[in-house]
């Protein structure tokens, strides 16, 4: 990465804890992702993505802000970047993947509350995520009470704006939705003094589209056996989704996906199990389980999480010609996404069924994190549904640290051999 | 042919070897702090016994298996307790297996293990919950078992391992009758167990593996606790050395 001392002084930067940072990234990634053999070759890109993570994209934002424009923090698949798209803001999905961030969240809140929220608390009040200190606003939901409690904590350090995401699926629930995007439209427009038109709004929703076609392309081509990408690289591609360019995020990913057309002709089958995760997100650089199950006989093919089927899924509609049409079409579209937050959430248990079978799934992994009870609960409905199909299931709960690696592995080993 | 199942545990290392299908010898020794040292030391004891260990198949499990420089194969404890419990047992069962830092619960069917539980990160409910809080009572582990027999339960309240050995010292300051904290002790692992047991589901008979197998007195409160027996034998402590060199009959070297 270049030297970017000056520009994270501008935006108000824990240096010297930010160098501790950037210095062990290089060295995971480099042990997990560069170590892995045969790999295509467009993922250059997106191992630039992350090499510069905290260096050229920061750069990208700042100057943008310099030229008068905004820049938001997001955290979950609920908040629409369409509207975000349509101010002419840029949003960025925020840091909440690693242990390094965990002891300062720890500092202003409970320990046992799940690692994603502390660690996106820690990246803020100990100043070490440039991303947070570009960001003009933040973007909060209600899809838990750990973040919905942890947006008052953070709105004493920036500006929050909290949308309450209903938690049932009925009608009412969906106009109610259909409000906070209004609301959050309202928000966005102050903030960046830019009005949402009907042709903006169907801009936003034709780039959030193709973004998602892309995705759903790369996840497609996993379906072959093998797969023609490994899962710790597909992960990185979504991953790398919430912070990048749009644009540049969806030509890249094409390109990918081109590549691995051409792959998948040559491709011989390797006697490797095939692995779907399911349930909590893995942000970046969370790379733990991933590197757990492919540095094992099994590759992991699909990904039902907030950072991968969840993420996608699903298009927004562009047909009506008012705001008001254009904001149903992308409530429809987001109480369509199966999150254990709603009650009851029957689809996201047809969701693993299907995807068992679109992708020849061995067997599947419950990815917990520690005290996420939404996810936690609903692992009892989930798990009789699989056992009734017959399809194994194996549960791993934990957090961003590692000590319980060596544990893990072997339950994994112990599935693969057991399925 | 010689085959060898080599159980490095976190406390204890197992070796089971067997002559075609009879099985000849059982080794059990300390894992120490180097399982490399160890798993030498057992190629050693295994020529001393006249065993030609480099015509032999051989397969490693357990924590350390990744430490045994002449095995052909790792297998996973999971995976060797239940193939090892199976063949001790000759039934499809249900294995308690309470090894030095973890437990499990393992449900073999047809002969093969079919689902499992595992302990979270913790050493509630293991066999060093067991030989700390013995340790705290000045007393051995066969010891302790005896005492708690003749004891009348105290409830243990801490599920941390930390916290109770805390929470055993204060009842010990506190006057306490030995015997009934000792009892206290052996029913808050058997309640950690019956809690997996529960979640896990039973299929099948019970059996017990690990170091324990010979515990009589906490064999019969087990059985107690839980409400249906718990089989067992003096082999149980080597059901996942006997596993791995079941398993290493099948293997191509």
């Amino acid at each position: 990465m270049g030297d970017y001392k000056k520009m994270w002084q501008d935006p108000n930067m824990d240096i010297e804890k930010h160098d501790i940072l950037c210095a062990a990234l290089p060295e995971q990634f480099g042990d997990i992702y560069l170590t892995q053999k045969n790999r295509p070759d467009a993922m250059n890109y997106f191992n630039y993505v992350v090499a510069e993570i905290h260096g050229a994209r920061i750069m990208e934002l700042e100057k943008y802000k310099k030229e008068g424009g905004s820049v938001v923090g997001t955290f979950c698949v609920f908040v629409p970047d369409e509207v975000i798209l349509a101010t002419k803001a840029i949003g960025v999905g925020l840091c909440s993947g690693s242990q390094f961030w965990i002891e300062d969240g720890e500092k202003v809140l409970p320990r046992n509350i799940c690692p994603l929220v502390k660690a996106f608390a820690g990246a803020k009040i100990g100043l070490t995520c440039p991303y947070f200190q570009s960001c003009d606003m933040i973007v909060g939901e209600t899809t838990c009470d750990a973040k919905k409690k942890a947006w008052e904590i953070m709105d004493e350090y920036m500006p929050v704006h909290v949308m309450e995401l209903p938690q049932m699926k009925r009608e009412k629930n969906i106009k109610e939705w259909e409000d906070e995007i209004k609301i959050f439209i309202n928000r966005m427009e102050e903030l960046t003094g830019n009005k949402v038109t009907v042709e903006s709004l169907k801009k936003g929703i034709d780039v959030c589209n193709r973004k998602r076609r892309a995705l759903k392309r790369l996840y497609d081509l996993r379906k072959n056996i093998p797969s023609p990408i490994s899962g710790l690289d597909a992960l990185l591609v979504s991953q790398v989704a919430f912070s990048d360019d749009p644009e540049r995020f969806i030509e890249k990913t094409e390109e990918l996906c081109d590549e691995l057309e051409e792959r998948v002709k040559e491709l011989k089958p390797n006697g490797k199990k095939r692995i779907m995760v399911t349930g909590t997100p893995m942000a970046l650089p969370n790379w733990k389980l991933h590197s757990i199950v492919e540095g094992l006989n099994a590759e992991i093919v699909v990904e039902e999480t907030c950072t991968g089927t969840r993420y996608f899924e699903n298009e927004v509609s562009t047909e009506g010609d008012t705001i008001d049409e254009l904001v149903r079409n992308m409530a429809e579209r987001y109480m369509d996404i199966n999150c254990a937050c709603f009650t009851p959430n029957e689809g996201r248990t047809e969701d693993i069924v299907k995807y068992a079978e679109e992708y020849n799934i061995d067997g599947v992994i419950y990815y917990n994190l520690s005290f996420c009870h939404t996810y936690a609960i609903e692992y009892e409905k989930i798990e009789k549904v699989l056992k009734e199909k017959d399809i194994p299931l194996l549960k791993i709960e934990t957090d961003y640290s590692e000590e319980d690696t060596g544990q893990i592995k072997t339950r994994v080993e112990a599935f693969l051999e057991m399925i | 042919m010689n085959y060898i199942g080599i159980d490095i545990g976190s406390t204890a290392s197992k070796v089971s070897v067997f002559k075609d299908d009879d099985l000849k010898l059982n080794i059990v020794m300390p894992t120490g702090w180097n399982s490399v040292d160890t798993s030498n030391k057992i190629k050693e004891e295994l020529v001393k016994k006249g065993i030609d260990v480099e015509k032999s198949k051989v397969i490693a499990t357990g924590y350390g298996r990744v430490s045994v420089p002449y095995a052909h194969k790792t297998i996973t404890e999971i995976t060797c307790h239940g193939k090892g419990a199976y063949y001790l047992a000759q039934e499809d069962l249900t294995v308690i297996d309470i090894g030095g830092q973890d437990t499990k619960i393992i449900t073999v069917e047809d002969g093969n293990v079919s689902n499992f539980t595992m302990n979270d990160k913790c050493a509630a409910g293991t066999g060093r919950f067991m030989e700390l809080m013995a340790n705290t009572l000045n007393v051995s582990i066969d010891e302790m078992a005896q005492m708690a027999l003749k004891g009348r339960n105290i409830n243990i309240t801490s599920m941390c391992t930390v916290f109770a050995e805390s929470e055993v010292i204060s009842l010990i300051g506190s006057g306490a009758n030995r015997e009934d904290i000792a009892r206290g002790v052996v029913n808050s692992i058997i309640g950690r167990i019956k809690s997996l047991l529960n979640k896990h589901g039973v299929k099948g008979s019970l059996y017990l593996t690990g170091g324990l197998c010979e515990l009589e007195p906490f064999i019969q409160l087990l059985s107690e606790e839980i409400g249906s027996e718990v089989k067992t034998g003096p082999l149980g402590r080597y059901a996942g050395s006997i596993g791995g060199a079941l398993l290493a009959k099948n293997i191509e070297i």
